[in-house]
C-alpha cells in the first residue's frame, strides 16, 4: 500500500466537497475491492474519503410500493432486513448469497452498485427491480446507470445516497458461484412486475449486466419455467476465463434463469 | 490404556495457545533494531538480465542496503541445493542447473529472485525496489510439462532438452513377457494437477547476526530446523554450523512446503551480519502463491495387463514429472523413489516397470507436496484398476480384492518389502460403511431426480515412517532419515523430552507425552515437549513423510527404555536388592516378590541427589538419549469409498458420502488421527475437484491468488464416515505406521472414480470442476444417444 491521506466526513455534503478540493480522491465504502487493491500497489489514491461515519447513508425505509436502502448499509444490514424480506424477499436473498460473512458485513449497497463489478450481484438486482440510484446529484434509472465493465454514470465526485426499488409482484435469484472467488459466474434475477417481466444476467456478460429481452418477453406472456424452453442465449458477448468459457456461461445463463423463474413463481 | 496414555483420545495440550491467539509464530519474533527484507521478484517466466542497477534504490528513503546476486557471490555464498541424486538409466548423474538465491545472469519463472532490499520498513523496502532498474532480454519460455522436452527454450545450459534425468525402476523384459501373455490391456492418459500448498501462515525468516560471540540465529517457518543449518552451514556457507542456531517455532501448517531450504532464509541470515541489523522477511500471500515449492504436476501414460480370470500380470508406466525451474531440496526424490516403488498398490503384480523424466520448465520449483509421489502412484494404480474392472465387467471392489496380496511379508517388483496388513478387512468394513449393497438404488433415485450418481473406491497403500538411512543412502539420499531423541527426567520427577521431529500441526505435544505418560506411568501435565530449536535439541531430522509416530516416537521409546533401565539401577541402591530383581511396572520401581517399591519420581530425586550409590558405581542423575533408524518403510493402507452425486445441467458435482477405512497400526490418539484423515481427504478432494494451477504460455501465474485458485471449503466436503483396522507394524517398537498423508493419498482416485462412474466414461481430469464436468456430461448424453 502507498501512502495517502485519510479523511472521515459526516456528512455527504462535506465529502463532495473534499472531493472537489483534494486531488486524486476515492470514495471507500465497504472497501472490499478498493482495500485489496491498494494493498497490491495496484491502486494509490493520494485521498481516501471514507464515507463510513455519515448517518445519513444508512437505513432501509419502506414507502407505498417502493424499499429505500441507504448506500452504506451492509449486505448483512439488507439480508436480515424484515421490511426487504417481507417487500423483495428475493433481495434478501441475494445479499445473503454475497461473499462470507466477513464481507457481508463489511461490504455495502452502495459500493457494489457503484464499482459495477461485472460479477458483482447487485447490478443484477437493480436493473430487474427497475431500480432508481440516487445521488447527492440526482437520480438516475438503473437502465441509465450501468454502462459496461466497471463504468457508471456516476460524475467525478458524485456519491450514491440511496437505491430505492419498486417492489415487484415476484422475483428472484439464482446464482451460480464461481468456486473460487464466490463471486457470481452467472447471475440472473428475474422480477415480475404489474405490466412487464425483467430479467436480468451478471457475471456472464463480458460488459458487466445485461437484460434479456427474449426471455422478458415469453415470460410476459407465461411466467414459468416452460415459457423458458427454446430460448438459448448466444456465446457472443459472454466472458471466458479459466473458471467457464463463453459456452458454460451461455448455458448457465439458460439453466439459472430456468431456476430463477421456478424460485420466483413457487413464492405464490 | 490409561486416561492419558496410548489410544486415549486426549485433548490436545497445544491448542490452549493456539485457541486463545498466544501462539508464537515467526513473525512474532521482532529483534531489537531489525530492519524489513523485500525481495524484487522477476516480472518474467525466462529473460536475461543485461543489467541491474540498484542505485536509484539506494538513495531511496529509509534503505539500509540493496543487494543483488553479485553480492552473494562476492561472499562466495553458495546456491541452494538438492539433496538427492539421482541417476539416469544410462548411469549418468542427473543434470542440475546452478541455483542461486539471487538470480545471476538470468531469470527462470515468475517470482525468481531478483534482488532484495532492506529498509527501515516494509513499505520503504518495497518502494525502493520499486526503483530498481533491471534490464531484461524477455526470452520464449516453456511452462507445459509435456511440452517440455520439444520446446525450443533452454532453461538450463547444463540440460539441453530441459531433462533431468530419464529414471526408470523395475524389471522391462518381464514386464513386457507379461504385457505378451495378457488376455486383455487396459490403457490411461492421466495429468496430476500442479497444486500450491497453502499453508495457512506463510513463510518467514528473521536473521539476526551477534558480533560479539560471532554467532548468527535464524528464526524460520521450517518443518526441519536441523537439516536447515546443515545445508545452510554446509553446503550454502553462510554460517558455520556450531555458530547459527536455527529455531522454527510455532509454525503453522507446511504440508512439505516449508521442508525446503529457500533463498528468502538464507539472504536473511547472510544480510544480516552484513547490515549489522537482524533482517526479517514476511511472505505475503500473492508472494507465497509465485514462490512456495509446487507439488505433483506429472502427465502420465500408463498400462495393466490381465489374464484371462482377471489377475493382475504386469503394470508399465510412463511419467513426464515437471520440476520447475529449480531442483528444490528433496525435489528428486518426489517424483522417484517416492513414487515408483508405490505402483504395485495393494496388489501381487509380477512384473512392474516404471519410466520417469524429470523436466525443467520456467515455472515454481516443483517438491513434496502431502504425500509427495505417493499420491500421484496412488492414482496411477486405482485409476487403472478401477478402469480394468470396468472394460472386464468385474466389480470393483471384487476385482482389487481378487488381486490383494494376502501374505506378508510381500516384496514387489518395485523394491518394497510390505511388512504386513490386511486389506480385505479394510475393504470388507468400508463396503459394510458405505452400504455399497443399495448403492444402485440410490442411483436409480438419483436419476428419477435428473442427477447422475456414481460410486468410486481407492485402495490407497503409502510407505511413511521415513526411513532406513542405509536403504535411502543407496537409493541416492544426501542424509540418513533417522531420528534422535532425549529424555531429561528432573529432580522432582517431571520429564522433558526433546524431540528432532517438528510439530507444525501434527499435535506432537500431546501424543508425545502420551508416550512418555504410558511408558512412565505419570501424568501427561508432567511431561514437556521440546522441539524446534538447534540449541536445546541436538540433531534432528524432522517431519514430513509421516515419520514423527514410526521413527520420531521409536526414539523416544527407546530413549525412555534407556531411562528405565538406569532407574532400575538407581532403585536397586535405595531398595538395597540387586538390579536383576528391579522391575518397573505402572510407574513404581519394585523388588521382585515383595511389596518394596519406589515411585518414579522418588527414583528420578535418588538419581540426582545420588546420597545411597556411589559415583563411581553408578553415574548420577536421569538423562538418557538415542537415536532410532527405521529398519523398513511403514505401510498403511485403507480402503477409501467417494460417493457422488453430479447436478449434469451445472456440472456440480456434491460429495454424498464419504467412507474412510484406514490401519495406520498401533494408534496413540484416536481424536488426533481422525482430524488428520478429515484434513488429508480435504486437501486430496481439493485435489480431485477444486485446485488447479494455471500458468499462461508466458509463464505467467494465472491462478495466483485465492480469487483464482480455489481452496476446499468446508461446504466442498460431507460428514466424513472414518473407521480403522489395525494391524500393528512390526518394524519399530509401537507397531506405529502413520497417518499424516493417507486422506490426500486416497482420496484423488476415490473422486476421479466416483465421478467417472456416474458418466459411464472416463474422459475427465482433475481438477473436476463444474465447467470440466459438465462439458464431460455432455459427452456422456452424446455417447448414450449413440449406443
Amino acid at each position: 500500500m502507498y501512502a495517502f491521506e485519510y479523511h472521515r466526513p459526516t456528512s455527504v455534503k462535506e465529502a463532495g466537497s473534499l472531493a472537489g478540493q483534494a486531488e486524486d480522491t476515492k470514495f471507500l465504502a465497504g472497501g472490499h475491492t478498493l482495500l485489496p487493491t491498494m494493498k497490491l500497489r495496484l491502486a494509490g489514491p493520494a485521498n481516501l474519503i471514507d464515507l463510513g461515519q455519515i448517518a445519513e447513508l444508512r437505513g432501509i425505509e419502506r414507502t407505498g410500493d417502493t424499499i429505500t436502502i441507504g448506500a452504506m448499509m451492509k449486505h448483512a444490514e439488507v439480508a436480515n432486513s424484515a421490511d426487504v424480506k417481507e417487500a423483495i424477499p428475493a433481495l434478501a436473498e441475494m445479499a445473503e448469497l454475497i461473499g462470507d460473512p466477513h464481507v457481508r458485513n463489511r461490504g455495502t449497497i452502495g459500493g457494489s452498485v457503484a464499482n459495477n463489478d461485472p460479477s458483482a450481484d447487485y447490478p443484477a438486482a437493480c436493473l430487474a427491480l427497475n431500480a432508481t440510484i440516487v445521488t447527492n446529484q440526482r437520480k438516475i434509472a438503473a437502465d441509465d446507470f450501468f454502462q459496461g465493465i466497471f463504468t457508471t454514470a456516476l460524475e467525478e465526485g458524485e456519491i450514491i445516497t440511496q437505491i430505492s426499488f419498486p417492489i415487484p409482484s415476484r422475483a428472484a435469484y439464482a446464482k451460480f458461484r464461481n468456486p473460487a472467488s464466490r463471486y457470481a459466474l452467472v447471475g440472473v434475477f428475474v422480477a415480475k412486475h404489474a405490466d412487464v417481466v425483467r430479467v436480468t444476467v451478471t457475471g456472464a456478460g463480458s460488459n458487466g449486466v445485461f437484460r434479456v429481452p427474449e426471455m422478458e418477453q415469453a415470460l410476459s406472456g407465461n411466467f414459468a419455467a416452460e415459457a423458458l424452453d427454446g430460448i438459448a442465449v448466444g456465446e457472443d458477448g459472454m466472458n471466458s476465463d479459466i473458471h467457464a468459457d463463453a459456452a458454460y456461461r451461455a448455458h448457465l445463463v439458460g439453466v439459472m434463469a430456468r431456476r430463477a423463474v421456478q424460485a420466483a413463481a413457487a413464492r405464490g | 490404556m490409561t486416561a492419558s496414555g496410548i489410544g486415549a483420545p486426549v485433548r490436545r495440550k497445544e491448542d490452549q495457545r493456539f485457541v486463545t491467539g498466544q501462539g508464537r509464530y515467526v513473525d512474532d519474533f521482532n529483534r531489537p533494531g531489525q530492519a524489513y527484507a523485500y525481495f524484487l521478484r522477476s516480472p518474467h517466466a525466462h529473460a536475461a538480465i543485461r543489467s541491474i542497477d540498484t542505485s536509484p534504490a539506494m538513495i531511496m528513503p529509509g534503505v539500509v542496503a540493496v543487494f543483488t546476486g553479485d553480492d552473494l557471490a562476492a561472499d562466495k555464498i553458495g546456491g541452494l541445493i538438492c539433496g538427492w541424486m539421482i541417476h539416469s538409466k544410462d548411469g549418468s548423474p542427473m543434470k542440475a542447473g546452478p541455483h542461486p538465491a539471487l538470480a545471476q545472469g538470468k531469470v527462470r519463472y515468475v517470482g525468481d529472485h531478483v534482488a532484495v532490499v532492506i529498509a527501515e520498513t516494509l513499505a520503504q523496502a518495497k518502494d525502493a525496489a520499486e526503483a530498481i532498474l533491471v534490464d531484461y532480454d524477455v526470452l520464449p519460455a516453456v511452462v507445459d510439462t509435456a511440452q517440455a522436452t520439444k520446446a525450443p527454450v533452454q532453461v538450463h545450459d547444463v540440460s539441453p532438452d530441459n531433462t533431468v534425468f530419464n529414471w526408470h525402476l523395475g524389471n522391462k523384459e518381464e514386464t513386457q513377457a507379461a504385457f505378451a501373455r495378457a488376455k486383455h490391456v487396459t490403457k490411461i492418459d492421466l495429468i496430476n494437477n500442479r497444486l500450491v500448498p497453502n499453508p495457512i501462515e506463510p513463510r518467514a525468516a528473521v536473521g539476526e547476526y551477534d558480533f560479539g560471540t560471532d554467532n548468527y540465529t535464524l528464526y524460520t517457518t521450517s518443518q526441519n530446523p536441523h537439516v536447515a543449518r546443515l545445508v545452510l552451514s554446509a553446503f550454502i556457507g553462510v554460517a558455520p554450523e556450531h555458530k547459527l542456531r536455527v529455531i522454527a517455532p510455532d509454525v503453522g501448517g507446511g504440508f512439505g512446503s516449508k521442508i525446503f531450504i529457500y533463498a528468502e532464509e538464507t539472504v536473511c541470515v547472510w544480510a544480516a551480519k552484513k547490515v549489522r541489523r537482524p533482517v526479517k522477511w514476511t511472505s505475503d500471500r500473492s508472494e507465497a502463491f509465485l514462490s512456495d515449492a509446487h507439488g505433483r504436476d506429472h502427465v502420465t501414460h500408463a498400462e495393466m495387463a490381465t489374464d484371462e480370470n482377471g489377475r493382475i500380470l504386469g503394470l508399465r508406466v510412463h511419467t513426464t514429472a515437471n520440476l520447475g525451474a529449480y531442483l528444490s531440496t528433496f525435489s528428486s526424490s518426489v517424483p522417484t523413489y517416492l513414487y515408483a516403488p508405490l505402483l504395485s498398490g495393494q496388489y501381487d503384480i509380477p512384473a512392474i516397470y516404471c519410466e520417469v523424466d524429470g523436466v525443467y520448465t520456467n515455472t515454481a520449483p516443483v517438491d513434496a507436496y502431502r504425500g509427495a509421489g505417493r499420491p500421484e502412484a496412488t492414482f496411477v494404480v486405482e485409476r487403472l484398476v478401477e478402469k480394468a474392472a470396468r472394460e472386464l465387467g468385474k466389480d470393483p471392489a471384487e476385482f482389487r480384492r481378487a488381486n490383494y496380496i494376502t501374505q506378508f511379508p510381500h516384496t514387489t517388483p518395485v523394491i518394497m518389502t510390505y511388512d504386513t496388513g490386511d486389506y480385505a478387512a479394510s475393504l470388507d468394513k468400508a463396503l459394510e460403511v458405505a452400504d455399497y449393497r443399495n448403492f444402485q438404488q440410490r442411483k436409480q433415485e438419483s436419476a428419477r431426480n435428473g442427477k447422475l450418481r456414481g460410486i468410486g473406491f481407492s485402495s490407497y497403500i503409502e510407505a511413511c515412517g521415513i526411513a532406513p538411512s542405509q536403504a535411502v543412502g543407496s537409493l541416492g539420499a544426501g542424509v540418513g532419515l533417522w531420528e534422535s531423541a532425549e529424555v531429561r527426567v528432573n529432580p522432582t520427577g517431571s520429564v522433558e523430552v526433546l524431540t528432532g521431529s517438528h510439530s507444525h500441526g501434527q499435535g506432537h505435544e500431546t501424543t508425545f507425552a502420551q508416550l512418555v505418560s504410558d511408558r512412565l506411568g505419570i501424568s501427561i501435565d508432567q511431561v514437556s515437549i521440546v522441539h524446534g530449536d538447534t540449541d536445546k535439541v541436538q540433531f534432528g531430522m524432522g517431519t514430513y513423510g509421516s515419520r514423527s509416530g514410526a521413527v520420531g516416537m521409536s526414539a523416544i521409546a527407546k530413549a525412555i527404555d534407556k531411562v528405565i533401565a538406569k532407574g532400575k539401577k538407581v532403585a536397586a541402591h535405595v531398595l538395597e536388592a540387586s538390579e536383576g530383581d528391579i522391575e518397573f511396572k505402572d510407574g513404581r520401581f519394585g523388588v521382585a516378590g515383595t511389596d518394596r517399591s519406589l515411585a518414579f519420581g522418588e527414583v528420578a530425586l535418588q538419581a540426582y541427589i545420588a546420597h545411597k550409590f556411589s559415583g563411581q558405581d553408578l553415574e548420577p542423575g536421569l538423562k538418557e538419549g538415542a537415536f532410532y533408524d527405521p529398519t523398513n518403510f511403514t505401510f498403511p493402507a485403507g480402503v477409501h469409498i467417494c460417493e457422488v452425486e453430479i447436478d449434469p445441467d451445472t456440472g456440480v458435482t456434491k460429495i454424498e458420502r464419504w467412507t474412510a477405512v484406514d490401519d495406520f497400526g498401533v494408534i496413540i490418539n484416536p481424536m488426533i488421527v481422525e482430524g488428520q484423515v478429515h484434513g488429508g481427504i480435504a486437501q486430496g478432494v481439493g485435489q480431485a475437484l477444486l485446485e488447479g494451477t494455471v500458468y499462461d504460455q508466458s509463464g505467467q501465474l494465472i491462478t495466483a491468488s485465492f480469487n483464482d485458485y480455489c481452496m476446499p471449503r468446508a461446504i466442498d466436503l460431507p460428514s466424513f464416515q472414518v473407521g480403522m483396522t489395525v494391524t500393528p507394524c512390526p518394524s519399530n517398537p509401537l507397531g506405529i505406521k502413520g497417518c499424516g498423508e493417507a486422506g490426500a493419498i486416497a482420496a484423488p482416485p476415490a473422486v476421479i472414480n466416483a465421478i467417472t462412474d456416474a458418466l459411464g466414461h472416463e474422459d475427465i481430469a482433475m481438477p473436476a470442476t463444474p465447467q470440466a464436468v459438465w462439458r464431460a456430461a455432455q459427452k456422456a448424453r452424446t455417447l448414450l444417444a449413440a449406443e
